[in-house]
């Protein structure tokens, strides 16, 4: 039942999110969609053991977060949510490089450097894709689809699905509730029920289902999806794109972080 | 001719597995009536709006409006001057906000946008959830869905609004909303219901169904207050006229 | 099982990505020209559906835990590998967006591996070719079964195989087989199982559901021949493009080739089991382990010197460096947001 809240406050902090307004928010959804992939692409293009040179790249969340006005705990409690997977894949790289780095005065094991570049990258990279969503929302990031030509099923579909979710979550939990309460000490659905128990609620969705199509036929719907005109991107929208672009392009090309901090122990020494 | 006129001549449904629903069933539903569709539970009411929308077609029998018949071919027609607002606003409610829904059907009809725009406003101020337009179906009140429900078939202009079980769920606060809702509205209405009271405050006239075909038709003020009439087709009195058998609570 | 981004090199999630496209581009106009517009809901509703059943709990018999299930195999028998597989995507591509399960140049990996393996392997080699003589009880149990299991083991697989090209990991290619394929089998023993309870019971209450599914034009051999012509042309095409990236970043494409060939003599010596007593002999004293290798830096840093970033002169600098851009970072961020409210409640 964990998992289930998990999913109906995600859903729900992410929506009321989208429905703040910002300069961030108001962004055309095209631009943020391909500012983030150019963002997940450079981020991941990093090697094994970049480090410091991905430093930079924290201005980008650090930027939109402020910008924007998203709060930042819930955002980055969810994003440490999501790197388990990684962690589980990535904790090995010490075990199996073990070979001696100097780092900073200290000698450590290869692997810890990467195991900690990629927890770095994995953070940065889901913590776009929250960003992106929080300040976009499914619809526009839905419009976002459409115009970079994404066939209007897939898009129509993919709303359908996002719309029914909060309804069959509620639904699968009240099932779940009136079985728990009828058997108290089972841990989940004991095997007897199994089919009976997920097919029930496969029926129910798939009669809904004919409902909704009858919804549709009702008002017209002949298999075509008619979205809405989106607004085009301006010019404002194209320089944050390309004003973003430019500085992950130059993060990418040179280590910064390096450059500053020569710049600033040179200073020192002198 | 009106295009509000509709009828329903000796219509007869029998489902797939061979239950007869409807048996030999007709009425005349003419421009401007309030009608109440009632009846006990599998009396056929949601099989016959069903059949009025051409969602299903009868076995035996047409269903016409203004004079033409329901079928495959017409339907693109009949859906523009029919609107069903369905039972469970959740089957209704497809898209992902309000607007989006409110705005489909006239989209679907090839509107522009800005006649798309002007249509779900004039939508939504009518059934006054303007401030509503941007949220996501499911995160309303019941009361609140079933008004985006009723503004996503306005939308469209219909000629007649059918509408299933308007007040089920809601609270009674929510519930005076509609009904007064319904009553100004100057379409022609059928109204499904349970809910006799409401049946009552919004309908003239009133169609008792048993067992798939019409018990009674006629004026609500005689029908809904024959408490043997009702009784004999499971229902009872409304619950305002109860202690008052001369009907004169209205 | 989701791929996330930081696992993956740009040149691998490209041509994932490239690959799922092809595939849903397939899928997508096939379903167009079934011209049933009934399927759209369906699929959208059936989508959801996907999410409240991964939510529900399964005790597993005579283990005393729970499982729950992923519902591919389930959506390609109940939809048709095609609506089945869109389905998915678009699971997949919320799951990414609001959870975080999965990501954005995962995403391509992420609907291969748990799409179309499923809808496009699994689903119509093996549970339909198992079914065709019409459904049976046992017949529903073993093909969901078997299905479940070769699916799930397949997209085990494919995210082993790329991990391994992304070279963004040590794992060696046999340890990470042998972690990844039995916790699958495991899975898939459960998914196939559940799964084939559900459709053992639509089968018996609403058999017309599981008829409309199967009546679709099938899977020929041509098709599918054209779809895996489609994703080798577009693999070749995607590979050539990228040798560039990968000769101009050696330690790129290349080097995790190597790497893979390098383990695999590693295992040949005794593999996961000799590594990990190395690993524990030298870890068994920390200040020890420091000690020696602060010895053996001097000697062997020279030839590693390849290697980026790790002299130690840089190292430093890159350690002060990167503290400051963090603080940079976040005092930009909380200078602006700072200056924000200030005028935002100015303005009110």
């Amino acid at each position: 039942m964990r998992k289930e809240s998990h999913y109906i406050d995600n859903l729900r902090l992410l929506e009321l999110l989208a429905r703040q307004k910002s300069v961030i928010h108001q962004m055309n959804p095209l631009v943020k969609l391909l500012t983030t992939v150019i963002y997940v692409t450079v981020v991941i293009s990093f090697e094994r053991y970049e480090f410091s040179a991905l430093l930079p790249l924290l201005f980008y969340p650090a930027l939109v977060l402020a910008f924007s006005g998203t709060p930042v705990a819930p955002i980055l409690k969810r994003v440490l949510l999501a790197q388990v997977f990684v962690i589980g894949i990535g904790i090995w790289n010490p075990f199996f490089d073990t070979y001696p780095v100097m780092f900073g005065g200290l000698s450590v094991s290869r692997g810890w450097l990467s195991f900690l570049s990629l927890i770095l990258k994995s953070i940065l990279a889901v913590t776009a894709l929250f960003l992106l969503i929080a300040t976009t929302g499914m619809e526009r990031t839905a419009q976002a689809l459409r115009m970079l030509k994404i066939p209007k099923i897939f898009v129509l579909q993919l709303l359908l699905t996002y719309r029914y979710i909060t309804v069959l979550l509620e639904e699968a939990a009240r099932m779940t509730r009136a079985y728990a309460l009828r058997a108290p000490r089972q841990k989940g659905i004991h095997r007897s029920a199994w089919g009976s128990f997920l097919g029930q609620l496969l029926l129910r969705t798939v009669d809904r289902g004919e409902r909704v199509h009858e919804a549709m036929l009702l008002r017209g719907f002949t298999g075509e999806y008619h979205t809405g005109a989106a607004a085009g991107a301006g010019l404002r929208d194209w320089a944050y794109l390309a004003g973003w672009g430019l500085f992950f392009i130059l993060v990418r090309a040179y280590n910064l972080p390096v450059w500053l901090g020569t710049l600033l122990t040179g200073a020192m020494i002198k | 001719m009106s295009h509000h006129k509709l009828e329903a001549r000796n219509l007869s449904y029998a489902y797939p597995d061979g239950q007869e629903a409807l048996k030999n069933l007709s009425f005349t539903v003419t421009h401007g009536e309030a009608v109440g569709l009632i009846g006990a539970n599998g009396a056929g009411k949601s099989t016959v709006l069903a059949l009025l929308m051409g969602l299903l077609f009868p076995s035996e029998g047409q269903a016409l409006l203004a004079d033409v018949a329901i079928t495959k071919k017409t339907l693109p027609l009949v859906r523009q001057s029919l609107g069903l607002v369905m039972q469970n606003p959740d089957d209704q409610l497809f898209m992902t906000s309000v607007y989006d829904d409110v705005a489909f059907g006239p989209r679907n009809y090839q509107l522009t946008e800005s006649e798309v725009a002007a249509r779900v406003a004039g939508a939504l101020d009518l059934v006054g959830i303007p401030h509503l337009r941007d949220r996501a179906p499911y995160r309303l009140s019941v009361g609140e869905k079933r008004c985006a429900a009723i503004a996503a078939v306005l939308s469209m202009q219909p000629d007649i609004l059918l509408m299933d079980e308007p007040t089920a769920g809601l609270d009674p606060q929510a519930r005076r909303r509609i009904m007064n809702l319904l009553n100004s509205f100057s379409h022609t209405k059928i109204i499904t219901s349970h809910d006799l009271d409401m049946v009552w405050t919004v309908c003239r006239r009133v169609i008792l169904l048993k067992g798939g075909t019409v018990a009674a038709d006629g004026p609500a003020e005689e029908i809904l207050t024959d408490a043997r009439l009702l009784e004999s087709c499971g229902l009872e009195l409304p619950l305002s006229l109860q202690n008052c058998p001369s009907g004169q609570a209205r | 099982m989701h791929m996330a981004d930081a696992l993956i090199s740009p040149a691998v999630g490209g041509t994932m990505l490239l690959a799922s496209a092809g595939v849903a581009a397939y899928a997508v106009k096939k379903i167009q020209n079934e011209m049933d517009d009934k399927k759209i809901p369906l699929m959208g509703v059936m989508g959801a559906f996907v999410f409240a059943a991964q939510m529900i709990n399964f005790s597993i018999p005579a283990t005393g835990s729970s499982g729950h299930i992923g519902g591919g195999l389930l959506l390609a028998i109940l939809l048709g590998p095609q609506a089945g597989f869109l389905t998915i995507a678009a699971v997949l591509l919320i799951q990414a967006l609001f959870f975080g399960d999965g990501g954005l140049l995962a995403y391509g990996c992420n609907v291969f591996n748990l799409g179309f393996f499923t809808c496009f392997m699994a689903y119509p080699f093996i549970y339909k070719t198992m079914t065709r003589k019409g459904y049976t009880a046992g017949g529903i149990f073993t093909a969901s079964l078997v299905a479940a299991i070769v699916g799930l083991q397949l997209g085990a697989f494919g995210v082993v195989l790329e991990t391994l090209l992304s070279g963004r990991t040590e794992l060696p290619f046999g340890t990470f087989v042998l972690l990844m394929q039995p916790i699958h089998l495991a899975i898939g023993i459960v998914e196939g199982l559940v799964t084939a309870a559900v459709v053992t019971y639509v089968w018996k209450v609403r058999p017309e559901i599981l008829e409309r599914a199967s009546l679709q034009a099938p899977l020929g051999r041509i098709q599918l021949k054209q779809v895996l012509t489609g994703l080798l042309m577009a693999a070749v095409l995607v590979g050539g493009g990228l040798s560039w990236f990968a000769s101009a970043y050696p330690d790129g494409l290349e080097w995790s080739m190597e790497r893979t060939a390098g383990t695999a003599e590693l295992e040949a010596e005794g593999g996961i089991y000799q590594a990990l007593a190395d690993f524990q002999e030298k870890t068994a004293f920390l200040p020890d382990y420091g000690f020696r290798v602060a010895e053996s830096v001097t000697g062997e840093a020279e030839p590693e010197e390849a290697w980026p970033a790790v002299s130690a002169g840089t190292s430093v600098a890159g350690l002060v460096g990167g503290a400051m851009t963090l603080a940079l970072a976040a005092l930009t961020g909380l200078l602006v947001s700072s200056f924000k409210k200030r005028r935002e409640s100015a303005a009110v």
